[in-house]
């Protein structure tokens, strides 16, 4: 049974973000990256699957620029058997749709791909699209936002957790999955899993290698522009007190100044 | 004036205010016609006119619902086609964002996620979001089909547009791809008698320094008829469901009033609530980075200042 785990790296979300000029792509060169911190939890529900079960192959693919591949080895320390990386200038830039254009092309070339996983969101873009999109254009069933997953033969089952009500949702295999962060501890690389981790496969792809049209990725075919992008003015600085026996007296006081009470 | 399609959702035909919400916007580019999966329209198809809808797509709930999103992106797409709409607008709540990815990449459309403001600029449909953790403000427009937006709750005051809605039902056609992944147990969650997380006005967030006991926190919430949110932090520990999760894999509010207590205010918090009108922290650490966000502070234990606040509203309002 082979997975592939499709993981980003991302600009560190503890710095100081922002956007590259004049095209108002996210700075992805300027801000430190890391593998996303939600791709963790897809890296190892790989791994409990393939420890659990018979003859499991983890694969990670990420597309991204060079610095990318950090994504992929820390997937490697932790435990993931080969990976894959999707390089090529064309990309920077892409959209959402994009994105999925390429990774649906690159699952397909990695082949006989039972479960793709993914996790809930990237930590920089947020949009929880690319998942959906990806099912979509895979022709997979998406069972998506995954709380808990469970394989039995050839059957996936998940619950996903909504606002009014959980949902328990099955689907057949070959399938693409998406976690959250309930669904389980992502475990620290090791020291022999670092160690093992540089002699790992990895294997580096361009476009022409998954058979995508350059015209059809990047900046330039972004279905979305940009028209302005504003830093949010600083919050004024407020009023802060120190409890001295009537800081709730207080709190409520500001409360019913300001019509909340 | 061309359509503009919004998906509704609601709770056993009790529309929500996020739909109204949507309605209110829609309005702002063309003529608002609601996209309605259900089997009992009657009193749903009302809130929808009272909120200008003057057409109602009904959709027979069965096989849609019975399979995970994917058949209700068939469906808009269907629209779509059929009505040329000059946008689609969906609520940012997990299902509506994974209906406008597969509708945005069967149509071949652009989409733009969790807007807090769309609005019609130089005849294109231009979005406003806030992103990295609310430290910039970014506006956007799609340049390729139909604009499909989805847009985070409390973005917009509802405003009602009585009209005379016609209703339509639409015939539904799901390829096998669509019922591939089927819901086979729903289990509604217990209801807490307090205003939805992402919809309410106020909202009071109760973190580490709860050490666990709620109490205080629900108490002066319930003082201020507000909604109950926790941190990551306290969700990991046991001491509050997931579902009442703020922050960045919880959920996102904006409400009028957002008061932290016993929180520290990271980054990953900071994401679910920096757009939140006015803020109100009460914390024992006054180094805390919560302090650099709010409107007021309290640098104080919450177990002192939290009852003395409740019981002081109550005092207030008799």
């Amino acid at each position: 049974m082979r997975i592939v785990v499709c993981i980003k790296h991302v600009p560190d979300a503890q710095a100081e973000r922002g956007f590259t000029e004049p095209d108002a792509t996210t700075d992805r060169v300027g801000v430190d990256g890391l593998l996303s911190e939600l791709d963790e939890y897809a890296v190892e529900e790989a791994l409990k699957l393939r420890e659990a079960g018979d003859d499991v192959e983890v694969v990670v693919l990420t597309m991204g620029p060079e610095g990318a591949a950090d994504a992929v080895r820390k997937s490697l320390q932790m435990g993931a058997d080969s990976g894959v990386h999707v390089c090529d200038d064309a990309i920077a830039g892409s959209d959402a749709p994009a994105t999925s254009l390429v990774l649906a092309a690159a699952v397909e070339k990695i082949g006989d791909v039972d479960l793709v996983l993914t996790g809930m969101a990237s930590t920089d873009g947020v949009m929880s699209v690319v998942p959906a999109m990806l099912a979509e254009r895979l022709g997979r069933p998406q069972v998506t936002f995954a709380s808990e997953l469970t394989l039995d033969g050839a059957t996936v089952t998940i619950r996903r957790d909504g606002d009014a009500s959980t949902q328990t949702v099955q689907a057949a295999l070959p399938a693409l999955a998406s976690v959250t962060d309930q669904i389980n501890e992502p475990r620290y690389p090791s020291f022999k899993g670092i160690m093992s981790a540089k002699k790992k496969p990895v294997e580096t792809w361009g476009l022409a290698d998954l058979g995508v049209d350059p015209s059809d990725v990047g900046l330039s075919a972004a279905w979305t522009t940009v028209v302005a992008v504003t830093p949010r003015p600083p919050r004024s600085a407020g009023e802060v007190v120190t409890d001295e026996g009537d800081g709730g007296t207080r709190l409520a006081a500001f409360l019913a100044e300001h019509k909340f009470v | 004036m061309a359509q503009v399609l919004v998906l509704v959702e609601h709770v056993d035909g009790a529309v929500r205010k996020s739909t109204l919400e949507l309605l209110t916007l829609a309005r702002r580019l063309g003529e608002p016609a609601a996209v309605l999966v259900g089997d009992d329209a009657g009193a749903a198809v009302d809130a929808l006119a009272e909120h200008g809808a003057s057409t109602v797509y009904t959709v027979p709930s069965g096989e849609v619902t019975e399979h995970l999103v994917a058949p209700t992106a068939e469906v808009l797409a269907q629209l779509v086609a059929s009505a040329a709409p000059a946008a689609v607008l969906l609520p940012s709540s997990p299902d509506g964002k994974e209906v406008a990815a597969r509708l945005a990449v069967r149509t071949s459309s652009g989409l733009v996620t969790d807007a807090v403001d769309v609005e019609l600029e130089d005849g294109a449909v231009t979005t406003t979001q806030s992103v990295f953790a609310g430290s910039y403000s970014v506006r956007a427009r799609v340049t390729r089909g139909t604009p499909i937006v989805t847009v985070k709750p409390n973005s917009v005051a509802v405003e009602a547009a009585p009209v005379t809605a016609t209703t339509e039902a639409v015939t539904v056609s799901l390829s096998p791809a669509a019922t591939s992944a089927r819901i086979t147990a729903t289990t509604a969650r217990e209801r807490s008698g307090r205003p939805d997380l992402a919809e309410a006005a106020v909202v009071v967030t109760g973190g580490r320094g709860t050490n666990g006991d709620f109490t205080p926190v629900e108490t002066f919430a319930d003082s201020l008829g507000a909604a109950v949110g926790a941190s990551r932090a306290a969700v990991d520990a046991g001491w509050y469901p997931h579902a009442n999760q703020v922050g960045q894999t919880g959920k996102t509010v904006s409400p009028q009033l957002y008061v932290a207590a016993g929180v520290s205010g990271a980054i990953q918090h900071r994401a679910g609530m920096q757009t939140s009108k006015t803020i109100v922290a009460v914390n024992k650490d006054g180094e805390a980075p919560i302090f650099d966000l709010v409107d007021f502070g309290v640098v104080g234990d919450l177990f002192a200042v939290l009852p003395q606040a409740a019981e002081e509203i109550g005092r207030r309002r008799g």
